[in-house]
């Protein structure tokens, strides 16, 4: 069966993230990474592989020249190929339009199982597993801590079960394949690429696509094409660092007196 | 005025308070109409009404039992197609967000989610959102269709307004998609006597700092002095020392309470993500140098072992 793990290229959570005068992402003057949410995912799509699924693993990612990078390390942890679509009319893309490309290179490239990560650790809306199976029409199992796919057979067919924590309930939620599933951080750690991987991952074939090749017209999608926009975009000031004191035995007197103060007892 | 739709968030029929904050927020923007998915529609309807409902649209269909946000979507859909309404407003769970994300695409809408404060405005609803683990705040309006906002808890104080709800019974024609996904179990999460964490309006939180899953009592003696919620770093979470839906940051729960007290948390972004935006932040750490402290309307550095009894006798003492 055929695997693909979307994948993204995401500024560094720990760099100091903003926006460019247009309400867009500055993407310029923070190093990115491939998402650390999504490492989960290759991680997971890796684990049903060595569980004895037999499968070909595409990973996906919709970004500029550089979110190659994220695609050179997925494919250094293991999988088989990967798909990069890159065009000047992206930018500025939001989650809809992003849901849009996403399906329509999954559909091009054919499918049994999408693996996303729960979330992206930029934007963090966690929406476009849900907008990806709307537009395939298959099932969504997402946001799950375990994952498992049973029954499959060379002409595909079969089941991925999980376990998702619900809002008020921890579920055991199931569905036919194809399907759209979503992968949490509990999961289990994502492994390290080897020496040995990194130089297989140079071999491996990174098909490069633009909007044409998807047949997407280039006012489907980009800044102009968003359906909502940023009015205004305001840098919070800094919280003014308040008193702290050193525990001399009576620190904790002291924080009740704070919040005494503050009405809060 | 137009109606505004919101989905209503309970647990058999028990709404959740988010819905009231919705019911709260959609008055400034219309007419609220609230729309009910499962059982126990008759006992909510009291309380919808209570926060301002004027309508409220029950479907009572196994497939919203049995299957996941799919059949949410089309109930939605449906009925967003018959009433025209001025705005969508769901509640930022998981499974809210992903139920709007799926209406937006199919009404062909602009979605917006974690709203931390909505206005009208000239062109449809304003949102306010928090973003970058919460050092920008955004204002942004959706363009196309009908607005999808998803709306964080405690975006809103919930204001009563008595009204009579009119309650229409829907039927839905369910799409194939609606029963992809099956919900084969579920085991509701044990039912604790502290205030829930997102509602709360105080959270202490335990870190790595605290040690063990045995010396959790530090914190939940302390949050149960003060009535309030416990939450925990993934870190505490991870070692097995409190159950994962306690945990606060970027794939935790984010909370917003009126005081946040950090115990033995270091203040690393990704836990900032989920904690920021509290009105109050107090931490206690022996490391005068974590970067919780740069957060801090007040902070203790010092053992939490010492200073946490100590607060606990004094706040019990003052009480
Ligand atoms: C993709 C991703 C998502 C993540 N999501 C989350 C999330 O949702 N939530 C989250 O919390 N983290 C999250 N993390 C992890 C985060 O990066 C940190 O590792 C984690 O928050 C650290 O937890 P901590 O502060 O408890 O532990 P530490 O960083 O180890 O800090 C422990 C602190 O306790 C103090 N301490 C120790 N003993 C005592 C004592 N006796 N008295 C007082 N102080 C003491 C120490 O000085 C230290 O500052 C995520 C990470 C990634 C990569």
């Amino acid at each position: 069966m055929k695997i693909v793990v979307c994948v993204k290229y995401v500024p560094d959570a720990t760099g100091d993230r903003g926006f460019n005068d247009d309400g867009t992402t500055d993407r310029e003057s923070v190093d990115s990474l491939l998402s650390e949410l999504d490492e989960y995912a290759i991680e997971q799509a890796l684990k049903i592989v060595e569980s004895g699924v037999e499968a070909e693993i595409t990973y996906l990612t919709v970004g500029p020249d550089d979110a190659k990078d994220a695609l050179r390390k997925a494919l250094a942890m293991g999988g088989d190929n990967a798909i990069h679509v890159n065009d000047d009319d992206i930018a500025g893309t939001d989650a809809l339009g992003t849901s849009l490309i996403l399906a329509k290179a999954i559909e091009r490239a054919g499918f049994d199982l999408v693996i996303c990560g729960m979330a992206s650790t930029d934007a963090s809306m966690g929406v476009v597993p849900a907008m990806l199976a709307e537009r395939l029409g298959v099932p969504q199992v997402t946001y799950l801590d375990e994952v498992t796919v049973e029954g499959t057979t060379v002409k595909g067919g079969g089941t991925v079960k999980g376990r998702r924590e619900g809002d008020v309930a921890t579920e055991l939620i199931e569905a036919a394949l194809p399907a759209v599933v979503s992968v949490t951080d509990r999961t289990g750690e994502a492994r390290y690429p080897s020496f040995k991987g990194i130089m297989a991952a140079k071999k491996k074939n990174v098909e490069a696509l633009d909007l044409d090749d998807l047949g997407i017209e280039s006012d489907q999608v980009g800044l102009s094409a968003a359906w909502s926009i940023v009015d205004t975009a305001t840098k919070r000031p800094p919280r003014a660092k308040g008193e702290v004191v050193e525990d001399e035995g009576e620190g904790g007197v002291q924080l009740a007196g704070f919040l005494a103060a503050k009405k809060f007892i | 005025m137009a109606e505004i739709l919101v989905l209503v968030d309970h647990a058999d029929g028990a709404v959740r308070k988010p819905t009231l904050e919705l019911l709260t927020l959609a008055r400034r923007l219309g007419e609220p109409s609230a729309v009910f998915l499962g059982k126990g529609a008759e006992g909510a309807t009291e309380t919808l009404g209570k926060y301002g409902a004027q309508k409220v649209y029950v479907v009572d269909a196994p497939e919203v039992d049995d299957y996941l946000v799919a059949p949410a979507v089309d109930a939605l859909t449906q009925i967003a197609g018959s009433s025209e309404p001025g705005a969508i407003l769901v509640a930022s769970s998981a499974e809210g967000r992903e139920i709007a994300a799926r209406v937006a695409v199919r009404l062909e809408s602009g979605l917006i989610t974690d709203a931390v404060d909505i206005e009208a405005g000239a062109d449809g609803p304003v949102t306010e959102q928090s973003v970058f683990a919460a050092t920008y705040q955004v204002k942004a309006h959706v363009t196309k269709g009908t607005p999808i906002i998803t709306v964080k808890p405690n975006a809103a104080t919930p204001e009563e307004s008595p009204a009579t709800p009119a309650v229409e019974a829907v039927t839905v024609d369910f799409t194939a998609l609606a029963t992809g996904t099956r919900v084969v179990s579920r085991a509701p999460r044990e039912k604790s006597d502290r205030p829930e964490l997102t509602e709360a309006d105080i959270v202490v939180s335990g870190g790595r700092g605290v040690n063990g899953a045995e010396n959790f009592h530090v914190i939940e003696s302390v949050a149960d002095a003060l009535g309030a919620a416990v939450g925990a770093s993934r870190a505490a979470v991870d070692a097995g020392w409190y159950p994962h839906s306690h945990q606060v940051g970027q794939t935790g729960t984010q909370v917003s309470p009126q005081l946040y007290i950090a115990v033995g948390i270091s203040g690393a972004i990704q836990h900032r993500a989920g904690m920021q935006t509290s009105k109050t932040i107090v931490a206690i750490n022996k490391d005068e140098d974590a970067p919780i402290f740069d957060l801090v309307d007040y902070g203790v550095v010092g053992d939490l072992f010492k200073v946490m009894p100590q607060l606990e006798a004094e706040i019990n003492k003052r009480k």
